[in-house]
């Protein structure tokens, strides 16, 4: 029943919108006009938070990890935490994101996560993508849901994953796009003759999505160029090029409002490291990726808000393997101009008696808590338009990320 | 009043043609014997991934009737020549170094998928084949989760491919019974959580026997495996004093929720946890074989939908639990349902729907029956359903071999090509398998995806793919890459 009435009211939508690329015009007339930006990042794997953010003030963290724990700032000689406020600090690969920390421009959720509790990775990705944890039967993601109530635009650049496939977050009704790469985004000598044979075809979703997808193509040919070079300099991985290319489309003005990548291989079971070895060499790479990001954007970080995520954090123990397998509560990074930098959220504490389970860092922050605030703070989502971007839930109380 | 006895014939003979044509417009249901090309392009675009060369005029000639009761019965029906082409599978490697396990789980991914695509465009029991890829979405396990790749080979060649044309029950028990399934939804872990005094003596006593880490390793030992709670990808046991050890709902829900009840098939949470309850104990043996454990059971009397299961009972629980939804009239309806959806119309014709549940409940959850209902209704036939379902890439690439009549000599590219089109073969997450309406796929990037996939098979640029000499006239790309080659 509820297929049905999603299926129609997709249809009706692209029927009621035609299949003009009305967008490009609109486009053309939004630049220099500020739309908000959102850009999701999300660590597949659930990368260790507790060495990504370290309690240095907590000596629990040190009992329990005697081999993989960050030392204590100015501790050690082959490298330690980051001091932040004099509690929690960076680990020492994150030191590209301390100038953003200097600047208030960086902001942290401590402890946060999803009340489910499952420790399945594809479940808890799964939960965190739709925002609805525990509820599998959602069918589209949450920053879907956003270009769903935000705008009946038609334009597919509104919403682009640089990846190969659509992500959960972004599934859903509104048009949306996921590409390997802006140069790639093309049909091999132009497709005139393809485009001529979907603006005649009998079928209205094929002529709409057909349309969109010739409409992007000019778009992103015209205003993206062919010759682009990034205005930063960031790691040469696939991850570090899909974060150039979102700053390339930002720039070049073709209506993005929200944005999304990924960068896995977080799941150390064995030999996490600590300042150095596995953990370090992924923190390098996405630490260098996010500070190049917000350095390339320049102004747009002021209409910018950045948010990572990962499924859930890891036990607070280290395993006998020397490293950590799955856990609960985990650390949200959330960086641009609007941000209230600092360290949010309730901080649980690892005594024994105040872990989740017994075993891991409990969750005193929902993680739609972050992004209700996000999506209402900054975006500018009315009530309304809430209780569909999250539906069932209300946030309680918000942590605090964004300057009101 | 010969004139008027005339008149009055003349007057009927035309009320009839009026109602005939009226008839004839309004639903347009051709005779199920019709031979005329439209309609036998139509069942074949259905009952098959598209027609290959030929294939039209070798239908005409046996009768669609005939040519459809063939399909429903591929056990009549050679494949000798398909299953000729298709690549040998590598065994698991005995050892239980997890690096080696991580290799021999993608290298198997590939082959079966490999696999997949050669039998869809190769086998004669087209239809079979068709349903094989409709259960395995149904019944889905996601190839990536742990061990579930190991079990993959067999999951589909004992669980599904036998049990398409076999009655519900049974298709459901192989798969509810198969080691893929027990370890994607977790259920080989779940136990009975005041069992944990009994598993920890079993444990200590059985210490002795285990080889090795490896939770089960194939090594003949007829040892029952000892559930742990979250295997990682490394094999090694979380930590903590104790372990935490339960009942994991899992399993239960997507039981009712997806194969068989349907979301709203009317169970509640509390019928949820007397379906896990039920199915405690049934595990993964060392050998990754089924195996049932007393010793993790929860044998305290459940009810199930109103059903009571009486207390003392063990594997039979488990049983009475499939006896209990296979019977459901909303599981009769589900699977009606699904199925016209995916060999009728996205939306399903209510009526048509009916009758195939009916037919489940009568026949006893028949499938062969349930599919004939829906493959012989006027519906089915019916030209306005015609060219209304979407490909999904699979059935897209599938079709593409099969209209070209190319030959595949190698698989691997079109894998590849899957994966960036966004269906990867085995590698769907969630339990729901993938979408078979358009909805699911219409999207402006999928677009420009099979553009390009239709360009570089036209222009010869596959690796693997080798197109016949001569090709009808026209531009194959644009014939391929076209609106109407993407519906079917």
């Amino acid at each position: 029943m509820n297929r049905r009435v999603f299926l129609k009211s997709g249809a009706m939508a692209m029927l009621s919108l035609g299949f003009a690329p009305s967008f490009l015009g609109r486009a053309a007339a939004a630049i220099g006009s500020h739309r908000k930006l959102l850009i999701a990042i999300f660590q597949r794997g659930a990368v260790d938070g507790l060495n990504m953010i370290v309690p240095h003030g907590e000596a629990d963290y040190y009992r329990l990890r005697p081999t993989i724990a960050i030392p204590r700032p100015g501790g050690e000689r082959m490298g330690s935490a980051i001091d932040l406020d004099g509690f929690f600090g960076l680990h020492p690969s994150m030191a590209p994101l301390k100038p953003l920390w200097d600047n208030h421009s960086l902001a942290i959720v401590h402890a946060c996560g999803s009340p489910d509790n499952t420790r399945s990775h594809f479940d808890a990705q799964d939960y965190m993508e739709s925002a609805t944890p525990g509820l599998k039967a959602t069918r589209d993601g949450w920053l879907n849901r956003y270009l769903q109530v935000s705008s009946e635009e038609r334009n597919p650049l509104r919403g682009v994953a640089l990846a190969r496939t659509m992500p959960r977050s972004l599934e859903g009704r509104a048009p949306a796009l996921a590409i390997g790469s802006v140069d790639e985004f093309g049909v091999r000598g132009g497709g005139a003759a393809f485009e001529a044979q979907y603006e005649s075809a009998t079928d209205p979703l094929l002529r709409a999505a057909g349309s969109d997808a010739f409409a992007a193509m000019r778009t992103l040919r015209q205003a993206a160029g062919t010759s682009y070079r990034p205005g930063a300099d960031y790691p040469q991985t696939p991850f570090g090029k899909a974060l150039a290319e979102i700053a390339r489309l930002a720039k070049a003005d073709v209506g993005l409002e929200v944005a999304f990548t990924e960068l896995g291989n977080w799941d150390h079971h064995v030999n996490e490291g600590s300042v150095t070895g596995q953990i370090a060499t992924r923190l390098d790479e996405f630490s260098r990726g996010l500070a190049a990001l917000a350095a390339d954007l320049g102004d747009r970080l002021a209409d910018t808000v950045i948010v990572t995520m990962s499924e859930f954090g890891r036990a607070a123990a280290e395993n006998g393997n020397r490293g950590t397998d799955h856990g609960h509560g985990n650390a949200m990074m959330v960086i641009g101009g609007n941000v209230r930098g600092g360290v949010h959220g309730k901080w649980p504490g690892l005594a024994e008696g105040h872990r989740f389970e017994g075993r891991d860092l409990a969750v005193t922050t929902d993680f739609r808590d972050v992004f209700t605030e996000i999506v209402a703070g900054h975006m500018g989502v009315s009530r309304d338009g809430l209780s569909r971007v999250f539906p069932s839930y209300v946030a309680s109380s918000t942590p605090g990320v964004i300057r009101a | 009043m010969k004139s008027r006895v005339f008149t009055g014939f003349l007057i009927a003979l035309v009320v009839a043609a009026a109602q005939l044509s009226a008839d004839a417009a309004e639903s347009r249901i051709p005779d199920p014997e019709s031979r005329d090309d439209a309609t036998i392009t139509h069942v074949l675009n259905r009952l098959t991934f598209g027609p290959r060369p030929g294939d039209v005029d070798k239908v005409r000639a046996m009768g669609l009737a005939s040519w459809i009761e063939q399909q429903l019965h591929p056990e009549r029906l050679d494949d000798g020549a398909a299953a000729a082409l298709l690549p040998p599978l590598d065994t698991a490697p005995a050892s239980a170094d997890p690096r080696e396990l991580r290799r021999f789980a993608r290298q198997q991914i590939q082959s079966l998928a490999s696999e997949k695509i050669l039998r869809a465009t190769y086998s004669e029991r087209q239809l079979q084949e068709v349903l094989v890829d409709f259960w395995f979405n149904h019944f889905n396990v996601y190839a990536d989760k742990g061990r579930t790749a190991e079990y993959l080979a067999e999951y589909e060649r004992a669980a599904i491919r036998p049990h398409v044309f076999d009655r519900f029950r049974d298709l459901l028990e192989a798969d509810a019974k198969s080691p893929a399934m027990l370890f994607y939804l977790d259920n080989w872990l779940s136990a009975d959580p005041d069992a944990s005094e009994r598993i920890d003596q079993m444990r200590t006593q059985r210490r002795a026997n285990v080889f090795g880490r490896r939770p089960f390793g194939r090594l003949g030992r007829r040892v029952p495996v000892v559930p742990r709670p979250q295997p990682n990808q490394a094999g090694n046991p979380p930590q903590g004093k104790k372990r935490v050890r339960g009942l994991n709902e899992n399993y239960g829900r997507e039981l009712l929720e997806l194969h068989t009840l349907g979301v709203e098939g009317g169970y509640t949470q509390k019928d949820v946890i007397e379906v896990a309850r039920a199915f405690t104990g049934w595990t993964i043996d060392r050998d990754g074989t089924f195996r049932f454990v007393p010793a993790f059971h929860d044998s305290a009397e459940k009810v199930v939908l109103g059903h009571k299961i009486k207390a003392g009972g063990g594997i039979e629980d488990g049983e009475q639990v499939l006896d209990i939804v296979a019977s459901h009239p909303a599981t009769a309806r589900h699977i009606a349902y699904q199925l016209a959806q995916r060999l009728v119309a996205d939306e399903p014709p209510a009526a048509l729907v009916d009758r195939a549940a009916a037919r489940f409940r009568t026949s006893g959850g028949d499938l062969r029956e349930v599919v004939r209902t829906i493959v012989t209704s006027p519906e089915f036939l019916a030209s306005t359903v015609r060219d209304g379902k979407f490909k999904t890439p699979f059935a897209l690439i599938v079709s593409t071999m099969r209209t070209t009549g190319a030959t595949v000599s190698d698989a691997h590219a079109l894998v590849q090509t899957l994966q960036q089109m966004g269906e990867p073969l085995y590698m769907c997450q969630p339990p729901t398998g993938y979408h078979n309406t358009a909805d699911a796929w219409i999207s402006a990037g999928g677009l420009v995806s099979r553009m390009n996939f239709a360009t570089r098979v036209a222009s010869g640029n596959m690796p693997g793919v080798t197109l016949p000499a001569t090709l009808p006239p026209g531009d194959l790309a644009l014939r391929l890459g076209s609106p109407e080659f993407q519906r079917f």
